[in-house]
């Protein structure tokens, strides 16, 4: 979806603010939800990209104005309720009031380090790759109203294959709940004044990680 | 804290309402079975003690001293890191960009926040921020102005957008004069943002400082 999340080359945010001696967590709740997040993705509940969509889908004035982990919470909230795990009323009342759902395992204090590794997105290929390092590609022109990681300045583009990463769970599929469709997935590097025009710093080229269905031959 | 804030119900700041929020939904998580709340302390501690820049910095220093790892990281970095049994698993999708005289590398996620965190601990605030993921892709050199780093004009500057499950880490350049460090020594001058592209490794004047 054409979101307030896909900023890739909007204009007026401002300087990038640095923090010195950041620590990891502003405040003791911040850790909660991720803790929460790790451990719901850990049981199977959602998949990343369903994360990613829930906060997509939030209002943009929210999303915008939310803290970082503060849209984590938003989100978390959205996938519960909508996958049945918990209720709005139990939101609430702020109390589980029914049993909860069967989830596939659980992350306890004695597999939490099994629970850090990240998961693989490596899946079985359904074919062979269609493109290889060096081929030139167009990266199609897609709007759709669901989730997908082809951002929006890097449409319709041409560019150049860099890197095959293997074939990889496809978030545009997993997040419309059609499974893993697994794609190829490639490193795609473009001039960039393809991407912003020919007043571009000649010196800059920019790379996305594309899914096969994202890019034709050019 | 509750008879206080019973006690003075327009006190409640928009931060005590999250708190109270968060943890509603920790309640119910845990009552519900899905999670373990001993689970979510060791997780936060790790990310508090455990996990942090120093894992990467690890990486770069060895890749520095060692020529062979360093082949290796660029090929593989899953498996060249795999092999180094002091750093948390990374998963199976960490690739390694190296800076040279020529190109700049620098690590951004427009779409999201993604970030290797098993070799840097959490993003900071600025990585997930709007300034950062707007202007990364498209104006890389007035980042780099915002966190004082100037390079040649003529430097390319390759900006990686991580929009799928592919993870970045730039191998910043060894500094001069540090042809005789250890490599403990050399991982102190390896910091988060060098790692990012939004810095380079620090000289051994600028560590002395």
């Amino acid at each position: 979806m054409n979101g307030v999340h896909d900023m890739g080359g909007m204009d007026g945010f401002g300087k990038v603010e640095a923090e010195k001696n950041e620590p990891p967590f502003h405040e003791q709740w911040e850790g909660r939800v991720m803790g929460m997040q790790r451990s719901m993705g850990y049981a199977g509940a959602w998949h990343i990209d369903d994360g990613r969509y829930a906060q997509e889908t939030l209002p943009p004035r929210t999303y915008l104005a939310a803290s970082y982990y503060w849209r984590w919470a938003l989100g978390m909230e959205k996938n519960l309720v909508e996958r049945g795990l918990v209720g709005e009323d139990e939101l609430k009342a702020g109390h589980s009031l029914r049993p909860g759902k069967k989830l596939a395992r659980r992350l306890t204090k004695e597999v939490v380090d099994a629970g850090m590794t990240r998961m693989s997105f490596f899946r079985q290929q359904q074919g062979p790759a269609r493109f290889k390092p060096g081929d030139r590609v167009r990266t199609v022109n897609i709007n759709p109203l669901t989730h997908t990681r082809l951002p929006r300045y890097a449409r319709d583009k041409v560019g150049t294959v860099e890197l095959v990463h293997g074939c990889h769970a496809y978030p545009d599929s997993v997040a419309s709940g059609r499974g893993d469709d697994p794609q190829w997935l490639y490193t795609v590097v473009f001039d960039g004044r393809a991407i912003w025009g020919p007043d571009t710093d000649p010196t800059l080229t920019i790379s996305i990680d594309a899914f096969e269905p994202y890019l034709e031959p050019a | 804290m509750a008879d206080h804030d019973h006690d003075h119900p327009h006190d409640h700041s928009e931060l005590s309402e999250t708190q109270l929020r968060v943890r509603a939904l920790e309640t119910i998580l845990t009552e519900k079975g899905y999670i373990d709340p001993a689970a979510l302390d060791a997780i936060v501690e790790t990310y508090e003690t455990k996990v942090g820049p120093h894992n990467g910095a690890r990486v770069v220093a060895k890749a520095w001293t060692d020529p062979a790892f360093k082949q290796a990281l660029l090929k593989d970095a899953t498996a060249a890191v795999g092999t180094l049994g002091h750093v948390s698993p990374v998963g199976d999708h960490l690739v390694a960009v190296e800076n040279t005289p020529q190109r700049h590398n620098m690590i951004v996620c427009t779409l999201c926040s993604c970030y290797p965190w098993e070799m840097l601990g959490l993003p900071p605030v600025w990585y997930k921020s709007a300034p950062y993921r707007s202007r990364a892709v498209k104006d890389p050199r007035g980042v780099l102005d915002d966190f004082g780093v100037k390079l040649a004009k003529d430097t390319e500057i390759r900006v990686w957008d991580s929009t799928a499950e592919t993870r970045f880490l730039v191998l910043p350049m060894r500094p001069a004069g540090t042809e005789d460090w250890s490599e403990e020594r050399l991982a102190d001058l390896v910091t988060r943002d060098s790692m990012i592209g939004t810095g380079l490794a620090l000289t051994p004047a600028e560590l002395a400082k």
